[in-house]
C-alpha cells in the first residue's frame, strides 16, 4: 500500500501542476450538456432519457482520462522506473485506479450541478444521495476497467483508438446498470431510493473486474 | 561450456550469461552471448550504434526478457527470479526516468519511496552531485548536464551492488564528471557493466570487455587482449 500511495501522490501532484486531465474532462461534460440543452431545445429531461444523456456524457469525459492515465509513465520512463523497483506490480494498478476514481469524483462535483442546471428535472435534489451511491459504484467500474484498458493501450501505437475500442465493450454492463439505476431517480415521481437490483449488478461487476485486473495486470506491465 | 572471465572467479558471479539471445521481431539483436562478471569487476560493452549494448543492459536490469539462453544475476535466474534482485541493480540508461514536471527533489523522493530508502539519502545525494541549489526546480527547466547528475543520483539512490551504466558521462562537463565519480566510477566499489562512445575511456576502466558486432560477441576477455585492429573493426 505504501508503494501505491507513493505513486498516487505523485500522480495527483502531476495533475495539480499540469492540469492536463480533469479540466478537459469537466469542460467536455459541461459543453456536452450545453449542446444537449440547445440541440434538444429542452430545459429539463426526465427518466431514462435524462439518465442516458448524463451517463454517456460522463463516460466520454472519463475516456479522456483513460487515454492519458499512463502517458507520463510511457513518455517519461515512469514504467521502467517502477519495474526497476523491488515492489509488487499491482501497486501500479491500485494507484492508477485510485487516481482515475478521484478524477471521476472531481468531474462529478462539476458535472452534476451543470446537469442539474441545464437538463435535470426539478426534483433532483432529494434523489442526490442515491445518485451519489450509484455514481460511486459506476466510478469504481470505470476506474478499474479504465486502468486495465489504458495499460493495454499505452503499449500500442494507436492508443487513442485502442482505449475506447476495448474499453467501451468492457464498460457496457456497467453503463447499462448505471443508466438503468439512475433513470428512476430522475423520473418526475422519483422516491429517492436507489434501485437495489442495479446497485447489486454494479457492485458485482466492480468486484469481478477488480479480481480480473488484479490477476492479469502483471502480464501487461512486464516485457 | 567454458565461460570466459578476466580474472579467476572465487565467488559466484554477479552476472552470468550463457548463450543469451534476444530478438526484436525478426531481428536478432543479441546472439549467444556467454560470459561471467564477478563481484567488483567492471565489464565494458563496446560496439557501434545498434550493436545491442543497451538491449543487454535492459535485460540485466530485468526490463527485457532473454529469448534464449540463461541469464543469472547474483545466482538468481532471470526473468523468473527477477523480483529477488531488482533492489540490488541500478540502471543509468539513455532515458533519465525522471518526471519533467516534478522537481529534482520530488523525483528522488518518489524513487526513494519505491526503493524504501530513507529520505535523508536524497539530500546526501543532491549534495554529492551538486544539485542542492536547483533541487526545487522542475526537471524540465534543467540543463542536460543537470538532468544527467540527477539521473545518476536516481540510479544509485538505493546503493545498488550492480550498476548498469549506458553512456554514464554523456552531457557531463569535466567538473560534473569529477562530482559523480565516487558514485559511478571505480571508486564506488561495486560491480559495473558500462557502455561508452569513447572506447579508450571504457577500456581504461574495464576488467573485462565484451565487444559486440552484429549481435555476436566479437571479443570477450581482458582489455589487454583486445588488439587495435579488432577495436577499429568494431566501429568501422
Amino acid at each position: 500500500m505504501r508503494t501505491a500511495a507513493a505513486i498516487l501522490r505523485k500522480d495527483l501532484v502531476l495533475e495539480l501542476r499540469t492540469l492536463e486531465t480533469v479540466p478537459s474532462m469537466a469542460l467536455l461534460s459541461v459543453v456536452t450538456f450545453v449542446i444537449f440543452h440547445f440541440a434538444l431545445n429542452r430545459n429539463s429531461l426526465s427518466g431514462q432519457v435524462a439518465a442516458g444523456v448524463f451517463t454517456v456524457t460522463l463516460l466520454f469525459a472519463a475516456l479522456l482520462a483513460v487515454n492519458r492515465l499512463f502517458v507520463a509513465e510511457r513518455e517519461q520512463g515512469g514504467f521502467d522506473a517502477f519495474l526497476l523497483a523491488p515492489v509488487d506490480r499491482t501497486a501500479m494498478l491500485v494507484a492508477k485506479a485510485s487516481a482515475l476514481l478521484i478524477f471521476m469524483m472531481v468531474l462529478e462535483v462539476i458535472a452534476v450541478p451543470a446537469f442539474a442546471l441545464l437538463l435535470a428535472p426539478p426534483r433532483i435534489g432529494h434523489s442526490l444521495p442515491a445518485l451519489m451511491l450509484i455514481l460511486l459504484l459506476a466510478d469504481i467500474a470505470f476506474a478499474v476497467i479504465g486502468t486495465f484498458v489504458s495499460a493495454i493501450a499505452i503499449n500500442t501505437r494507436a492508443r487513442d483508438l485502442i482505449g475506447p475500442m476495448i474499453g467501451l465493450p468492457l464498460l457496457l454492463p456497467a453503463l447499462i446498470a448505471t443508466a438503468r439505476g439512475i433513470g428512476p431517480l430522475l423520473s418526475p415521481h422519483a422516491t429517492g431510493s436507489p434501485p437495489a437490483k442495479w446497485l447489486a449488478v454494479l457492485a458485482l461487476y466492480d468486484l469481478l473486474n477488480a479480481l480480473l485486473a488484479y490477476g492479469l495486470f502483471d502480464f501487461l506491465v512486464e516485457d | 561450456m567454458e565461460i570466459p572471465s578476466a580474472t579467476q572467479a572465487t565467488d559466484a558471479p554477479v552476472v552470468r550469461l550463457d548463450g543469451l539471445t534476444r530478438h526484436f521481431g525478426e531481428r536478432t539483436v543479441l546472439r549467444g552471448i556467454t560470459l561471467d562478471v564477478t563481484a567488483g569487476q567492471t565489464l565494458a560493452v563496446l560496439g557501434r550504434n545498434g550493436a545491442g549494448k543497451s538491449t543487454l543492459l535492459r535485460i540485466l536490469a530485468t526490463l527485457l526478457r532473454p529469448h534464449e539462453g540463461a541469464v543469472k544475476l547474483f545466482g538468481e535466474p532471470l526473468p523468473r527470479e527477477g523480483w529477488k534482485v531488482r533492489g540490488r541493480v541500478g540502471l543509468l540508461g539513455h532515458e533519465p526516468l525522471l518526471y519533467r514536471d516534478l522537481t529534482g527533489r520530488e523525483n528522488l523522493v518518489y524513487h526513494a519511496r519505491l526503493h524504501r530508502v530513507v529520505p535523508g539519502r536524497v539530500d546526501e545525494l543532491l549534495d554529492t552531485v551538486g544539485m542542492r541549489e536547483r533541487a526545487e526546480d522542475p526537471v524540465r527547466s534543467l540543463s542536460r548536464g543537470m538532468v544527467q547528475r540527477l539521473t545518476i543520483a536516481r540510479a544509485v539512490l538505493h546503493a545498488p551492488e550492480l550498476l548498469l551504466l549506458d553512456e554514464p558521462r554523456s552531457n557531463l562537463d569535466p567538473a560534473a564528471g569529477e562530482l559523480v565519480e565516487p558514485l559511478i566510477g571505480r571508486a564506488a566499489g561495486v560491480t559495473r557493466v558500462l557502455t561508452s562512445h569513447d572506447p579508450q575511456a571504457a577500456l581504461a576502466e574495464a576488467d573485462l570487455v565484451l565487444a559486440l558486432a552484429g549481435g555476436r560477441a566479437a571479443y570477450v576477455g581482458p582489455p589487454s587482449g583486445l588488439d587495435s585492429d579488432t577495436l577499429r573493426g568494431l566501429y568501422a
